[in-house]
């Protein structure tokens, strides 16, 4: 059973992008933002529209494969694609473009795109556990900062900071909320219903109605979970997907874990929950900015070295979520991904006897069959497990 | 309690009957039409039998055209088909290597047929037996004879995994001069250390049994058994290994079923 709101959600695309052609000739400003680790909060004190970047869909890329090395991530390729043959609309719509080092592919991809839309890029530091690391973030967003001013020609006072931090942190809540009732089994919510309603909410304008849609939701999924419903059958194997983002056009390996007959009861990557993990400290006798720092400095990315965060929440997902197994999901030439999942497989067998899949592939559709094979193969192991 | 299973590979179409501990077997090339031949496969064994369709409990289709099969009752990945077969075959197993025409994967099980793990080749003929075919065609040899030709020849270094790429590097070894059957022990060595360096990431299994097509040619298993540092078995049905899984599987179902109906 599918919740009614979902018919809502299926429809925001359309709804977005027409909100956001309307505040454009409002003069409203645009932020667009590609990754996790754009402090929303920021734009939102700026008095600008934060908004998701397209780059999960397969058709840009031969066009940024004229520009770009064939053999970096679909990830890299398609954000480019869709920005140099203008097919994304909020690009297109956006005066501003926040970007960050987060991988070598993107930090050099950056520099080309950098003519086409003026754009900051954060430099992120290469780990969390030395001295400097917060400090050096937390100066890279008070740099984002000045950059915003002067680039959106306002003023971002401590205030306006605070109540972002308030308003971003609700909205974390109202996400993590909907995630965790699928904690339930069988879970009421389906994994391609949670990535859809996840994936729309980034490209929504505001933020107060997203939050509103979210819950609305998420009171619905808590009323199917009340009645025992669920779209997956007693005993249906539960997984955890991890590794690199999922979304639209990019949601190949999830749709297929669940038309296999497995149920992706929650998405540890960073389209899913490993965001709204953490909230910003609201602590006013704080500096705001060092508190934003603080929180997505926390983000559990493989760029991250050592990414320990990763294995700690993995680790609370699976008791959590009574998690049968997991699937980490590496976009080709993820070169920090695909080794991490080495150590995260080892953790995972040691620690858990759980089954683990490690697949990596791109966004195109030439693998599917064995995909298939794969993920059969994996579902009817867990199956198996599950009878013993 | 009849039982059927149907194993298309991108090769050949696998049929197999099992009654009770006997068994029977067809094997026909796919060609381009999967649903087909292994119709065709399975009407053959039929006939060879003399019985008819409504005397098979259950029928369990596995492999890649698995999907485009209408007469069977379910469908099973061959991973989980080869691991059951190889454990019917040689009691105990629990590591398969399993090499077919496109695909070359490495199950590790619990030594009763169940899967625990598995590792398959990406999505390039690089160690399965499309890469056997097309270094035979270029070395002007049929397939079937590879294993033969090279017998205690030493190996060259094959250093391309990519078929197309080997293809070059062996018709450029032809032309410096080296001999044909050191050229063909590089390429079972090379098929080896792919597969070898899969299983590597599963951990070594006690009980080695090597399934699928590629099985016939001995001159891969000594280099499979050289680089696992283990005993291959290789039984001479193991092609037939993901069919009679899967007939195996079927009797599974069936007898599922029948209880279902008991209950009733």
């Amino acid at each position: 059973m599918r919740p009614e709101t979902m018919r809502i959600v299926d429809d925001l695309r359309d709804q977005n992008i027409l909100n956001l052609e309307h505040a454009k000739r409002e003069n409203q400003k645009i932020v667009g933002m590609y990754c996790a680790y754009s402090p929303k909060e920021l734009v939102l004190a700026a008095g600008a529209l934060p908004v998701s970047l397209c780059g999960t869909r397969q058709e840009p890329i031969a066009a940024a494969e004229k520009i770009l090395p064939r053999n970096i991530c679909p990830l890299i390729k398609s954000s480019f694609g869709f920005a140099i043959t203008d097919t994304c609309p909020y690009f297109r719509m956006s005066d501003y473009v926040i970007a960050e080092t987060t991988c070598d592919g993107k930090k050099k991809m950056y520099e080309i795109l950098k003519d086409y839309k003026p754009m900051h890029v954060l430099h992120l530091p290469q780990g969390t556990n030395r001295p400097g690391a917060l400090k050096w973030w937390t100066d890279e967003l008070y740099l984002l900062k000045d950059q915003l001013e002067e680039n959106l020609g306002v003023e971002i006072s401590r205030e306006s900071l605070r109540e972002a931090v308030k308003l971003v942190n609700k909205e974390r809540l109202a996400m993590r909320k909907l995630h965790e009732l699928n904690k339930v089994d069988p879970a009421p919510l389906s994994g391609m219903d949670m990535l859809t309603s996840l994936w729309m909410k980034g490209f929504n304008v505001d933020v107060e109605e997203g939050i509103e849609l979210i819950s609305q939701l998420a009171e619905e999924v808590e009323e199917i979970a009340r009645q025992g419903a669920s779209p997956f059958a007693a005993g249906t194997p539960r997984i955890l997907l991890t590794g690199c983002p999922v979304g639209m056009g990019s949601e190949k390996v999830l749709r297929l874990l669940e038309e296999c007959g497995g149920s992706v009861v929650c998405l540890e990557n960073c389209s899913g929950f490993k965001a709204v993990d953490t909230l910003v400290d609201e602590d006013e006798a704080r500096d705001p900015i060092e508190a934003i720092a603080e929180k997505y400095l926390q983000i559990p990315c493989s760029c991250i070295s050592p990414n320990e965060g990763r294995f700690d929440l993995i680790d609370k997902m699976i008791d959590e979520y009574h998690v049968d197994g997991l699937v980490d999901l590496t976009w080709q030439a993820c070169h920090t991904y695909n080794v991490e999942g080495e150590l995260l497989n080892q953790y995972v067998k040691e620690k858990y006897d759980l089954p683990y899949l490690h697949l990596e592939t791109d966004y195109s559709t030439s693998d599917l069959q064995q995909l298939q094979t794969r993920i059969g193969a994996f579902i009817e192991l867990l199956n198996n497990r599950r009878k013993a | 309690m009849i039982t059927v299973g149907i194993d298309v590979g991108s090769m050949t179409a696998k049929a197999v009957l099992l009654n009770d501990n006997e068994w029977l077997s067809v094997i026909r090339p796919t060609g381009c039409s999967p649903r087909q031949s292994a119709r065709e496969a399975f009407d053959e064994l039929l006939q060879e039998v003399g019985i008819s369709t409504g005397e098979i409990s259950h029928i369990t289709g596995t492999g890649y055209g698995r999907i485009a099969l209408d007469f069977i009752d379910n469908a099973v990945t061959e991973i989980t088909c080869h691991a059951r077969g190889a454990h019917y075959l040689v009691e105990g197993t629990d590591l398969v290597i399993d090499i077919g025409g496109q695909d070359s994967k490495v199950i590790r099980t619990d030594g009763q047929g169940n899967v625990i793990d598995f590792a398959m080749n990406d999505k390039c003929a690089a160690g399965t037996g499309r890469f056997l075919q097309v270094m035979a065609s270029a070395l002007g040899a049929d397939v079937s004879e590879l294993a033969v030709l090279s017998r205690g020849a030493e190996p060259v270094e094959i250093s391309n995994m990519c078929t197309v790429f080997a293809e070059s590097e062996v018709v450029s070894l032809l032309a410096q001069g080296v001999a044909k059957e050191n050229i063909i022990a590089g390429i079972h060595r090379s098929v080896a250390r792919r597969v070898a360096a899969m299983a590597g990431r599963l951990g070594t299994g006690s009980k080695v049994t090597f399934t699928g097509g590629v099985a016939r040619n001995a001159g891969v298993k000594e280099f499979l058994a050289e680089e696992l540092g283990a005993e291959i078995n290789v039984v001479s049905a193991s092609q037939l290994a993901g069919a009679l899984g899967a007939a195996l599987l079927a009797r599974e179902m069936a007898k599922i079923s029948l209880r279902r109906l008991d209950y009733g």
